[in-house]
């Protein structure tokens, strides 16, 4: 169709001889042409959620890690389903056993799944417990089976388990510890607190973030002024030290629940700073908007302003830098536990757990001890990289 | 001995791949750049233009490749000529020596083309000794040169300046330093005078040609401006969505314009010479506009003198100069300034960036308050004065008098549909049932030339000329008496300008509008306006109805304004020599008796009837 010349020009110049005139002629209807984004009818009619969606979708690793997160948190009400043991099961020949593999292969052929099981002797020598792996007699794990029985969310017993250990031996997946509890088990349990403290956390520091950063933004001046400079002084803070003397200040004889409020009241209470500066920056941005100026002009309220055109636009952000904020909150319950400063047993976090690996001989001596740092790196990537690819979507209009 | 062009792009295709949905940018494009000539590339946004010389610079974005055709480079000082750039690793040695060097580029906007960290100097010699082994002194000596070259003042001093100190048309011509200093065999300017205001322009465009006549170098030029177009290019090519479709000498093309899509585009942009009541062509016209919106007049009373007045309304803003001297510096944006609007006219309010006329606006949206000086509206009721306006009336004044935006992409929120849009006015004043409003939009979308579906819709599906009739849906939807357009069509293509120009005509007939029309474009002002004022530095200097301004000006602010709109017409060439001199907007340089003395405000004088002119205090002592 293209008939552009490709003859050789002639000297150039400015009075040089005319340049070829070529006019194109394939058929031309303005009318039908009219320049749209896009033609799909699916994109014409999206909302800004379902763009939000579609651009997040497009994130791989924010959507396998959003999975992952639900599956975590769907799982949380059926814990006692999914531990093979009770929270405080105590296997007294087994203290300090070292985690069991599962094998689907014994003397050349294939089994169900099964693990071996342990002999223990006592290492007279050494003063250490030695576990012998008893190859000759492989013991089928069970699943969907009925096993130790428990009260389920306190409302019935029952002993339903999704995999129960062999029916006369042990299954101990990452060991178990000092009172010979199934680490894996407990590290199920754990999740229910862990978890949910980022959850409740960031309630309160949602909360108190908006407040402020809220104030700061839409009012200015004075306020924004005093706001900025608290902010300023409770960022200058060294975080950890406060936090230990916070939680420190928290009366000794609480109950283990409130306990576990009030660290996430406290988790809460030196966080609201990031956010509300989120807040405030992204509201000063908005104001200037020519929509926002546009309804000012129309003669809109002041809540119709924040309520219509201000919070729809920045909610999705916030939402985003919320969820980078988690992970503080949970490696800071963590952090908390693990010093023995923030929950205390019998309430099982993973901090708690990880509280046992403190001492060095038996991080030397019984290395799983250490396995709850796993679900806490996991969890924190998690919310890490699902809180990227929202706030990569947060503004689908970019 | 025919000479071979200096680029040869041929049947060249690139394509975008986003989200899964493959868009054919460029489709089979093919056009030579001789020697020693300036090759316009004209077309509106989209048309693939950019996309043609990022494809030339090997600088295309990520999501694009070229899948055919071949950019011939016929360098002359080469041997290995000719060099098929489509062929070379865009970022390799090759592709990097070429680019900078033998060939560079220049940007729409100055600010963010130079790194504002570095001196001007620092960034212009960096070009020059990535490709030239020489000691940073030889390099500044060439620098300076250039500087000297492109009309930089007092080249030993610009050096050490940083961008930000600059004008931006300074800047530009820093920019154009930078891409001349390795002497390039191409020169490709992207939209380069569109960020600036037009007697700037005119000195820059100048400036592109003068340097090519001197160094023999070829210029592409992309720009949507067919005036711009018709004064300084030698052959014009035009795309559309991503196809050539005419391409010939200057002659040729302006005098003898053959495909349907130049013809359109020569008669959607208005200009100087247009008979009274000659309308405007756009590509597509807006249907039924006028029948609709004649069901629609609001039945309300006319005020018997005008809609609105300003009468010497100034206003000054205080900056802080530094954080801890405490001194403060007084920037005088408006100063006395007066304005009336007669009920179902247009009054125009022109001049440069900077010259205060969105400080008259806003103030007359009672956005901000004058510091003296009243502005008065009139309802029907008699002139009020809208500063005293509070609660009820105010809401009044409001519904009265309403908005449009200039960009159409910041003025609707992108989280409401155009239903709730379109009914937001009417929801804040309480207009009507939900049923009522619902016909309402319904009957806003068809004024403006939308189909009911779009209700459903929200803003990102709409380009930028129909994001910017829902903007006059929005604003008609409490029946207004007033419309401020604030430079309602600049960031529109020329196309869709005229429709949305159109549109806006129309309705002021069928509604009985009045129109404020602030913009720095002349000729748009002219196709609009009944009356003209025209602002420099916060005084407006002439003031007349359009006929008279336009055939009659008298002040040298407004007579240089005129002279540099460039024109899409052969026959009426912008005068370089007349804009070379320079500092229009300094009313201090201005001749007797119009002359300013620093800080002076001068007077409007009545020099013909309804024909006002600022003079300063030495030129009325004369008269």
């Amino acid at each position: 169709m293209s008939t552009t010349p490709t003859m050789a020009f002639p000297p150039t110049g400015r009075d040089a001889p005319k340049t070829p005139h070529f006019v194109d002629d394939a058929p031309f209807d303005p009318g039908a042409s009219e320049p749209t984004v896009n033609e799909d009818e699916r994109y014409l009619r999206a909302s800004a959620l379902t763009l939000i969606w579609w651009k997040f979708r497009r994130h791989r690793l924010a959507v396998i890690s959003a999975l992952v997160l639900v599956a975590l948190y769907a799982s949380l009400p059926f814990v006692e389903l999914i531990a093979p043991y009770g929270l405080t099961k105590r296997h007294g020949d087994f203290l300090y056993a070292p985690p069991q593999t599962i094998h689907i292969l014994h003397e050349g052929s294939l089994h169900r799944p099964f693990v071996y099981p342990y002999s223990f002797t006592f290492n007279e020598e050494t003063f250490t417990r030695d576990y012998k792996v008893d190859m000759s007699r492989p013991q089928p794990i069970r699943f969907f089976c009925s096993g130790e029985p428990y009260r389920f969310w306190g409302l019935f017993d029952a002993s339903f388990h999704l995999v129960c250990p062999p029916k006369d031996g042990e299954m101990f997946l990452l060991g178990t510890d000092r009172l010979g509890r199934d680490m894996f088990s407990r590290i199920i349990y754990g999740a229910r607190i862990s978890l949910t403290v980022g959850l409740v956390g960031i309630a309160v520091s949602f909360a108190l973030g908006l407040f402020f950063g809220g104030l700061a933004g839409y009012l200015g001046g004075w306020v924004d002024n005093v706001i900025q400079r608290l902010i300023e002084i409770l960022r200058s803070l060294p975080e950890l030290p406060l936090w230990l003397a916070l939680s420190a200040a928290l009366p000794a004889n609480w109950s283990p629940l409130l306990v576990f409020f009030g660290i996430t009241i406290i988790l809460g209470l030196l966080d609201w700073p990031g956010l509300a500066r989120a807040v405030r920056s992204k509201l000063l941005a908005l104001r200037e908007e020519d929509y926002v100026k546009a309804a000012e002009l129309m003669g809109a309220s002041r809540s119709r302003i924040i309520g219509r055109h201000l919070i729809p636009n920045f909610m999705s952000h916030l939402i985003a830098s919320a969820t980078l904020s988690i992970p503080s909150m949970i490696l800071g319950e963590t952090a908390l536990s693990f010093l023995g400063l923030g929950l205390r047993p019998p309430i099982t976090s993973w901090g708690v757990l990880l509280n046992e690996a403190q001492n060095l001989a038996a991080v030397n001596l019984y290395p799983w001890l250490l396995a709850p740092i796993i679900p806490v790196v996991i969890v924190v990537l998690a919310f890490n990289f699902m809180g990227d690819g929202l706030r990569d979507a947060a503004d689908p209009y970019h | 001995m025919s000479e071979t062009p200096l680029f040869s792009i041929r049947d060249l295709a690139v394509n975008f791949t986003g989200a899964g949905v493959v868009t054919q940018a460029l489709r089979g494009v093919s056009f030579d750049i001789p020697r020693g000539r300036t090759v316009a590339l004209v077309g509106e946004s989209g048309s693939g233009k950019s996309v043609t010389a990022q494809a030339m610079m090997g600088i295309l974005p990520k999501a694009a490749t070229v899948t055919a055709g071949s950019i011939l480079f016929n360098d002359p000082g080469r041997p290995d000529a000719p060099l098929d750039l489509a062929r070379l690793d865009p970022s390799g040695k090759q592709m990097r020596a070429l680019r900078g060097d033998r060939m560079t580029m220049i940007f729409q906007e100055p600010m963010s083309s130079l790194s504002p960290l570095h001196t001007v100097g620092d960034q212009v010699t960096e070009a020059y000794m990535l490709h030239n082994r020489v000691p940073p002194h030889v390099a500044r000596d060439v620098a300076e040169a250039v500087f000297e070259r492109v009309g930089l003042p007092d080249p030993a001093r610009i050096f050490n300046t940083y961008p930000f100190e600059l004008s931006g048309g300074m800047r530009q011509r820093a920019m154009i330093a930078m891409a001349l200093i390795c002497r390039p065999a191409l020169l490709i300017a992207d939209e380069p005078t569109t960020a600036l205001d037009v007697t700037t322009q005119a000195q820059i465009l100048e400036l592109i040609s003068d340097l090519q006549a001197e160094t023999g170098m070829s210029v592409l030029l992309i720009t949507h401006d067919l005036g711009v177009v018709a004064n300084v290019a030698d052959d014009v090519v035009v795309m559309y969505r991503g196809r050539i479709v005419e391409s010939g000498d200057r002659e040729t093309i302006f005098r003898n314009p053959q495909h349907p899509y130049l013809r359109a585009l020569m008669n959607a942009a208005p200009h100087f010479d247009m008979k009274p009541g000659e309308r405007l062509t756009p590509l597509r016209e807006v249907a039924d506009a006028r029948l609709l919106a004649a069901q629609a007049r609001p039945a309300t009373k006319r005020p018997a003198g005008p809609v609105l007045e300003a009468r010497d309304i100034s206003k000054t803003f205080t900056l802080r100069s530094g954080w801890f001297s405490g001194q403060t510096r007084q920037v005088r944006a408006v100063s006395n300034v007066s304005l009336t609007l007669m009920p179902g006219k247009t009054l125009g309010l022109v001049g440069e960036s900077g010259c205060g006329k969105t400080t008259v606006s806003r103030m007359i949206m009672r956005a901000i308050t004058p510091d003296s000086g009243a502005i008065r509206y009139d309802d029907g009721d008699g002139l009020r004065d809208i500063s005293t306006l509070k609660g009820k009336d105010l809401m009044r004044y409001r519904r009265a008098v309403q908005f449009i935006f200039q960009d159409p992409y910041g003025s609707l929120n992108p989280r409401m549909t155009v239903y709730q849009l379109l009914t937001e006015p009417m929801r804040i004043h309480n207009v009507g049932t939900e049923q009522e409003q619902f016909e309402r939009a319904s009957m806003l979308l068809a004024m403006v030339g939308l189909d009911r579906h779009a209700l459903r819709r929200y803003p990102h599906s709409f380009s930028g000329g129909q994001r910017q009739r829902l903007g006059i849906a929005r604003a008609l939807a409490l029946s207004p008496q007033v419309l401020l357009c604030d430079e309602p069509v600049s960031a529109l293509d020329v196309s869709v300008q005229a429709q949305v120009l159109n549109l806006l005509k129309d309705l002021q007939q069928a509604l009985d509008l009045s129109y404020i029309f602030v913009s720095h474009n002349l000729a748009v002002v002219d196709y609009m306006a009944d009356d003209i004022a025209v602002m420099c530095r916060g005084h407006i200097v002439e003031q007349a109805p359009r006929e008279v301004l336009f055939n009659a000006p008298l002040h040298p602010y407004t007579q240089a304004l005129l002279a540099a709109v460039p024109a899409p017409d052969l026959d009426h060439p912008l005068d370089f020599a007349k804009l070379r001199s320079g500092r229009f907007s300094e009313p201090t340089q201005w001749p007797e008796p119009y002359r300013l003395a620093c800080g002076e405000a001068g007077a409007m004088r009545e020099v013909a009837p309804q024909h006002y002119v600022r003079l300063g205090e030495a030129g009325r002592a004369a008269a």
